[in-house]
């Protein structure tokens, strides 16, 4: 029998330490409605994302409702549309016409984001891939629900260097072309390493070819939860903190294991994984930055933070594992700087720079994320730093991942109002030495020699 | 069965036990255990239910709950107790 404490404890994390279940994320195979004609393919793909997610909100919202648990966001995620568009696409303009057909469909079904207006281009681009690279820019500016995402290397073949070249250049479009709205189009753009093929997290998220016709995978949050639980610790040894923590992601994830079985029941669609990463929202309590500060440092960017945070995102694994059948997706703690309120506060008194949150993405995933930097920055300079994280998640075989905004018209010392779940954003000073003549280099960089495990 | 856990917390008054026991009766579900005290004047009781007869579905039965609760000044939650098993039991 449950006890009263254990029911109030439970309470209590949902009430006021934010425990929430952030996304119940549907993946549909579109690779079924593919056709040589751009208008038949569009309205085969709107018809499947009805007919598949058509439910997909209510049944969220019944599930909240009955466990009293919030679920933040419903969202699905797609089969890379390069792929599914090759065929009928010979223009960027051509694929500009699926992502207004998935922004209709995401309307209709009521999600706020569908991901995977993607490329797969870790090794090299086909006529298709650049095509829908190249429409990036004007399918962000004209739809409002649609995440578009290339990935661009991998452990196994090393970073396709012509699309990081591309992808400086398409993140500099797409701030401009929604200019009028503080560059916004880039914060719905990653640029991915190592992407896998299950994340239930935008705006990563695609349905991946190695995936049935459609899957529930569901990410969990939590952060609030975490320095909760380690607030009560305050000052005691590795062993203590870690097991705390552990406990913690352990109960977290029941939670999430438990929506991800109700909600692949209820709709008929089988339980694909859950993804343990911790995400923070702007919301007070809600933030990676501060449980690393609860664990001791001033603020986060102070040196340990690196530590701290690696130690923070194994602890979170080892106690996640254990209570989920599947774990897959990102898992691993977030360090978005728009999303995190303690991120926004370190970068406003200048003690995280866009270095000291590099080396943090090695320990943990995914990336560089939600960094706003001026207007100004060179396109070289952006795929530099995509390069710099694709590298890291090339020699650690992990994700890594871009999601930079340069915004146009503002500069250091400034920042900008996303709003809602993307945040506000301090503008980020980067290096200013110019990588151009490295970026401008044709061709890949090889994969590394520990790729070679056969 | 449909195992529901109410938990009801306020300021004390007559006849809180009374509301939720009259609306459940009326909506054929069954009192398994119930358990209540007072601190400080504050009213504090957990109730598991068996949901498993009733017409209403378990998330209508939580949100109408919730509404008695507001109506008599008491905070009263409702859920299935499978999130409580699941996170507290391996």
């Amino acid at each position: 029998m449950i006890s009263r404490n254990e029911v109030i404890e439970t309470n209590k994390m949902i009430e006021h330490e934010n425990l929430d279940v952030r996304t119940i994320t549907m993946g549909i195979s579109l690779l079924d409605c593919c056709d040589s004609d751009v208008n038949i393919l569009c309205g085969k793909i709107y018809d499947k994302i009805l007919r598949y997610a058509g439910k997909l909100v209510k049944t969220g919202e019944e599930i909240e409702r009955e466990f009293g648990v919030p679920i933040v966001n419903k969202r699905v995620a797609v089969t890379p549309i390069a792929l599914v568009g090759g065929c009928a696409c010979k223009t960027p303009a051509d694929y500009v016409k699926i992502a207004k057909t998935l922004d209709k469909a995401a309307k209709e079904v009521g999600v706020n984001f569908l991901g995977g207006y993607s490329a797969i281009v870790s090794k090299g681009m086909t006529e298709a891939d650049k095509n829908l690279i190249l429409s990036i820019p004007e399918a962000l500016a004209a739809t409002e629900y649609v995440c578009s995402s290339v990935n661009v290397g991998s452990t196994k073949t090393g970073i396709d260097m012509d699309a990081v070249r591309l992808m400086g250049e398409v993140i500099k479009r797409t701030a401009a072309l929604t200019a009028q709205r503080d560059s916004i189009g880039c914060a719905k753009l990653v640029v991915l390493c190592n992407a896998p093929d299950d994340n239930p997290f935008m705006a990563g998220a695609f349905h991946g070819v190695s995936e049935g016709d459609a899957v529930i995978s569901v990410g969990v949050s939590g952060p609030g939860v975490v320095k909760t639980a380690i607030e009560k610790v305050r000052g005691a040894d590795f062993e203590t903190l870690c097991e705390t923590i552990k406990k913690t992601a352990f109960k977290i994830t029941r939670v999430g294991q438990l929506v991800a079985r109700e909600a692949s029941a209820r709709l008929g669609i089988p339980f694909g994984i859950i993804d343990l990463s911790l995400a923070p929202t702007p919301a007070v309590g809600d933030s990676v930055a501060e449980i690393l500060e609860e664990i001791g440092l001033e603020s986060v960017g102070a040196p340990g933070t690196t530590a701290a945070l690696a130690m923070l995102n194994d602890q979170v694994k080892k106690g996640g594992v254990m209570a989920s059948g599947y774990v897959g997706g990102l898992s691993g703690a977030f360090i978005p700087v728009s999303e995190d309120r303690g991120m926004i506060d370190a970068v406003n008194a200048g003690a995280l720079s866009i270095e000291k949150l590099e080396a943090m993405t090695c320990v943990c995933s995914v990336g560089l994320d939600m960094i706003a930097v001026a207007g100004d920055t060179p396109a070289a300079t952006i795929s530099g730093i995509i390069a710099d994280e694709a590298a890291i998640g090339v020699v650690n075989q992990k994700t890594t991942a871009v999601r930079i905004i340069p915004v146009c018209g503002k500069q250091v010392g400034e920042s900008v109002e996303f709003g809602g779940l993307l945040g506000k954003a301090p503008i980020m000073p980067v290096n200013g030495y110019s990588p151009a003549a490295f970026i401008s280099r044709k061709g890949r960089i090889p994969a590394p020699i520990h790729s070679f495990k056969n | 069965m449909k195992k529901l856990i109410i938990t009801v917390v306020g300021k004390d008054t007559v006849g809180i036990i009374a509301k939720v026991c009259t609306y459940l009766s009326e909506n054929d579900i069954n009192i398994l255990d119930i358990s209540q005290t007072i601190v400080d004047g504050w009213f504090n009781m957990m109730m598991v239910v068996d949901a498993s007869a009733a017409k209403k579905t378990a998330g209508d039965v939580c949100d109408e709950l919730r509404a008695i609760g507001e109506g008599i000044g008491v905070q009263i939650n409702c859920q299935s107790s499978e999130i409580f098993e699941q996170m507290h039991r391996i």
